[in-house]
């Protein structure tokens, strides 16, 4: 990528006809405009234009709105919007670490921080914004961060580095997303909002009503009509708590200011542009300033009476500048503010105007809400959707389209509207219809969502969109003839994980080989259907996991029988159940660590995790370990992990049944059982719920009346409480019911999909597998049961095996022709 | 590449141009015996004190790449899951799970990268690697 600190003027001068493009900001509508241009014309010199982007932060163009995935994880090369190459294309030069300083007008000439002069035919101006930052005594102390670059994110990352609690200044969408951030950086975090409610402009009461339960159930602490009156410092000087007016003060360790954005238009009015008395470079329909030399597009523009504050409207501002830089007429006259959004991973839409009465679906109970806003002719006005927005599409397509509504009702309840049209607005981010990805995928032969969203763009904004691009290019695809698979791998391009448990269960295969051969295609399988055959095979008492061929099929961790860590070396984990280790139990694990040099960590499933350790030294660590009566801790596997416990009636004063027993039985029977996914487990002793059963697969909570089973439960990156299966069980109750739902996912389960996503998935959801599980309304439950009783049967700790073995042991070598003669 | 099979004959005809450092030098480094290769997996081994991950196929061929993974700079790549991707045979990273072509090392997740490939051949029972000619011999 030609990304340079030096100009390139020696083309310029050589081809002399070529007229000047200067586009003052690298954002992402900055960006935009140069791929139209780009795209327009083949090469942006090819129209005769040379252009120049000058960027102010050290990198290209990145997605803004993605920044709060760079929490989660996401790299700057994945944020980035500029492909590799891009600005090597003729006349095309980027600038970063690089702003537009001053405009002469006269001179028709830009002037860089650097003191660069860039002359320009024409300049588009696409600074942006900035964060609105309230004139709050305190704000300038350490701590108090505002959130709109990537910069912003390394510095909060930074800071928050073993802090815990964080504020979020600013209930609108960019706070909540900076919530996020905070959540997943391990803060407690609080949100506090001026107006009312949560997302005052696209919400409505009963919306933000909604919004605000999901949230809290993530653990965030809402402030709604809350005025801020100081940030204070603690002792040592840095941030220590927000001051709110009416006198109480949250402590907070980090306070992230995202009170709203202000145009960037310092620029315009230094050189004297017409701005918008409220800030902002007023422009016309054609995205010109006062100047017709200048342009000016995204949120730093006043466009049709104002500022724009969401992506879409930007790249429709760009596109309009791009074409008439190309010689054509295109305008900006305002858009659709149709949103959908996914903020803490819960949906929140909004369609036209919001505000007002209509007819509306609440249901507090799953913090549901749909209003739906239709005028006396039956036109869709507006509509708002939190929890749920699966009926976005179509509201949106219904509202563009004018069509008549004639039925409110099947419009609240989600179902199909058949707004299926070749015109329907798919990706409303960059104004993909149905018809573009039809008209895509019937040109250009495209049979993969990747490549369809690269050539269409389709799905690459916001993301909120991708269900519905794949639905049509699953339903164009078939309505072509082309044979939609949903098998696992090209070896098995026909059967699910749930057809190749049934084919080995009932007829009987018993190797890998035998079931290609007679099922699959190709001579050997793939990292996706080996490992998945192995899975199955050992759920149906396939035997020891490393036994003849099997042993090829397992993923490093399974073949290894530790972890994996970046470094290349493993971590071993013991089974604790109920969190109890002996003494002598505790010696061995600290003797091991301290010979083998291994990191030690307490897991949240209240075992210990050795870390550190060499392929080689597996062995003598597990000879060691087995000599104190520990066993295999299954932490490599997609099995059963750990079953978390409080002390329970033993020890609590609230404990009502003896929890640590219940969870050291559950361990011991359902250790080493392989399903789809890995399984946790937690027995809680009373409804304090101190194990955090509820975010376990099987979740199980004790009450004066017997235990109480809860499933499908979730932590992680999307979390989800289980669903209660059944209440007032006995332990034998109990025990029979785990069974049965246990077998029933590893029957039924697709490849690496956890119990959650799993009765998400199942027709009929969590009642559908109660009827299976505890009314046996498929006379399952005997199968299921004898199938558990076996699995307990034939239980036997894999490293007690793996020892047993001479010839496996010659595995554990890090190189094979160590010690050989060279 | 030069992929060199087992010679039923034992023939060493077969054996690559040395550098000129080696002339004299058998390029070829015996590693181990070919069982000691569990069948469609990966081992890694040390040739020239580079780690070089072999796997063995079902047919006893025997194939050689760098076992550094490139996404992570860690040697690794002979722990993986050995596969075979529209026709080409595969491992794949045991970190991210990107996929490598086992005879070109071409990287079928990225074409932007990929491993070097280490000749091997089967003599006797013996599995052997060819030292890179730039390595002086021993």
């Amino acid at each position: 990528m030609a990304i340079s600190n030096r100009c390139g003027t020696g083309l310029t001068t050589r081809l002399g006809v070529r007229r000047q493009l200067v586009v003052a900001g690298h954002g992402m509508v900055g960006h935009r405009l140069v791929e139209e241009l780009v795209e327009a014309n083949g090469l942006a010199g090819v129209d005769g234009w040379e252009v120049t982007v000058v960027g102010e932060e050290p990198r290209p163009a990145y997605d803004r709105v993605a920044l709060s995935s760079a929490f989660a994880g996401a790299g700057e090369d994945q944020l980035t919007l500029v492909s590799d190459g891009f600005f090597d294309g003729p006349g095309l030069t980027l600038l970063v670490d690089e702003a537009v300083a001053a405009v002469d007008r006269e001179a028709h000439t830009a002037t860089t921080t650097t003191g660069r002069v860039l002359r320009y035919d024409h300049l588009v101006l696409a600074t942006g914004s900035r964060p609105f930052v309230p004139p709050l005594p305190g704000r300038e102390l350490p701590g108090v961060f505002t959130y709109r670059t990537l910069d912003d994110v390394d510095a909060i990352t930074a800071w928050c580095a073993g802090r815990r609690t964080g504020v979020v200044l600013g209930g609108g969408l960019l706070g909540l997303e900076a919530a996020n951030a905070l959540r997943l950086l391990g803060l407690e975090v609080h949100v506090v909002e001026m107006a009312p409610r949560l997302m005052p402009v696209q919400l409505d009461d009963g919306g933000a009503a909604a919004l605000r339960t999901r949230i809290e159930g993530l653990g965030v602490h809402v402030h709604v009509g809350a005025s801020s009156e100081a940030i204070d410092a603690g002792t040592d000087g840095a941030v220590a708590g927000l001051r709110l007016a009416d006198g109480t003060t949250l402590a907070a360790d980090v306070v992230v200011i995202s009170a709203g954005i202000r145009p960037r238009d310092d620029l315009a009015r230094a050189c004297g542009l017409d701005l918008h008395e409220r800030g902002g470079i007023i422009v016309d329909d054609s995205c010109r300033t006062s100047d017709p030399a200048i342009s000016a597009v995204g949120e730093c523009a006043v466009a049709a009476g104002r500022v724009w504050g969401l992506v879409a409207p930007g790249y429709k501002m760009a596109a309009a500048v791009a074409d008439q830089l190309g010689g054509g007429d295109a305008t900006f006259e305002g858009t659709d503010l149709s949103t959908k959004l996914k903020l803490l991973g819960i949906d929140v839409a909004s369609v036209g105007e919001p505000h007002g009465p209509g007819a509306v679906l609440d249901d507090p109970g799953s913090a549901t809400y749909k209003k739906v806003r239709v005028d006396s002719e039956g036109h869709l006005v507006g509509a708002v959707l939190v929890g749920d927005a699966s009926a976005f599409g179509d509201l949106v397509q219904l509202h563009r389209s004018g069509a008549v509504v004639t039925e409110v009702l099947t419009l609240l309840a989600g179902t199909a509207v058949a707004a299926t049209g070749p015109s329907a607005l798919v990706c409303s981010c960059n104004s993909v219809t149905t018809g573009d990805l039809v008209s895509a995928i019937e040109a250009d032969g495209i049979s993969d969502l990747a490549t369809l969203k690269a050539c269409t763009k389709a799905g690459t904004g916001c993301g909120g969109c991708v269900p519905t691009v794949k639905l049509v290019l699953e339903r164009q695809l078939a309505a072509q003839g082309v044979d939609v698979r949903r098998g696992l791998c090209e070896h098995f391009p026909d059967h699910t994980r749930q057809d190749l448990y049934d084919l080995c269960r009932i007829e009987g295969f018993r190797t890998f080989s035998d079931l290609l051969a007679r099922h699959g295609t190709g001579p050997r399988g793939c990292e996706v259907c080996k490992p998945t055959v192995a899975s199955v095979l050992a759920s149906l008492g396939g035997g020891y996991v490393l036994g003849g061929e099997q042993a090829a099929l397992q993923d490093t961790n399974d073949f290894a029988l530790a972890n994996l860590q970046r470094n290349g070396t493993y971590s071993v984990v013991p089974r604790m159940p109920g969190g109890e280790v002996t003494p002598r139990q505790l010696m061995a694990c600290a003797e091991v660590a301290e010979d083998y040099g291994l990191y030690v960590k307490v897991t949240g499933g209240q075992r210990l995790d050795l870390f550190g350790a060499k392929l080689d030294d597996l062995p003598t660590i597990w000879a060691r370990l087995g000599d104190a009566g520990l066993e295999s801790g299954h932490a490599y596997g997609k099995a059963l992990r750990t079953v978390k416990s409080c002390v329970g009636i033993n020890w609590c004063r609230y404990g009502v049944q003896d929890s640590t027993s219940m969870a050291k039985l559950l361990e011991l029977r359902y250790r080493g059982l392989r399903a789809p996914h890995k399984l946790k487990m937690a027995v809680s002793g009373c409804a304090r719920e101190c194990a955090e059963a509820m975010s376990k697969d099987v979740g199980v909570i004790a009450t004066e009346a017997g235990w109480n089973l809860y499933v499908g439960g979730n932590g992680g990156f999307r979390p989800r409480h289980a669903e209660l299966l059944a209440e007032g069980l006995s332990d034998a109750e109990l025990v029979r019911s785990i069974d049965r739902f246990l077998q029933y996912y590893v029957r039924t389960g697709e490849r690496l999909e956890r119990t959650a996503a799993w009765i998400e998935r199942v027709e009929g959801g969590v009642d559908h597998v109660r009827r299976v599980v505890i009314e046996d309304s498929l006379g399952l439950g005997a199968d299921l049961e004898a199938q558990m009783a076996a699995h307990v049967e034939s239980y036997e700790c894999e490293w007690a095996a793996t020892l047993r073995q001479p010839d496996r042991l010659a595995l554990f070598q890090t190189y094979v022709n160590e010690g050989a003669p060279t | 590449m030069t992929i060199l099979h087992t010679n039923p004959a034992g023939s060493v005809g077969s054996i690559p141009a040395p550098g000129d450092n080696n002339s004299r030098q058998n390029p070829w480094e015996d590693v181990c015996e070919l069982g000691r290769l569990s069948v469609e997996r990966g081992a890694a081994a040390l040739v020239a004190g580079a780690p070089v991950a072999l796997f063995r196929l079902a047919d006893d061929e025997v194939l050689g790449l760098d076992d550094i993974d490139p996404f992570w700079g860690v040697s690794v790549l002979s722990r993986g899951v050995v596969g075979s991707i529209a026709g080409r045979d595969t491992v794949a990273s045991p970190l991210l799970k990107q996929r490598f072509d086992l005879r070109t090392g071409a990287c079928l997740d990225d074409p932007a990268v990929s491993v070097a490939t280490w000749p091997v051949r089967v003599l006797r029972g013996r599995v052997e690697v060819a030292r890179p000619s730039f390595v002086p011999a021993l």
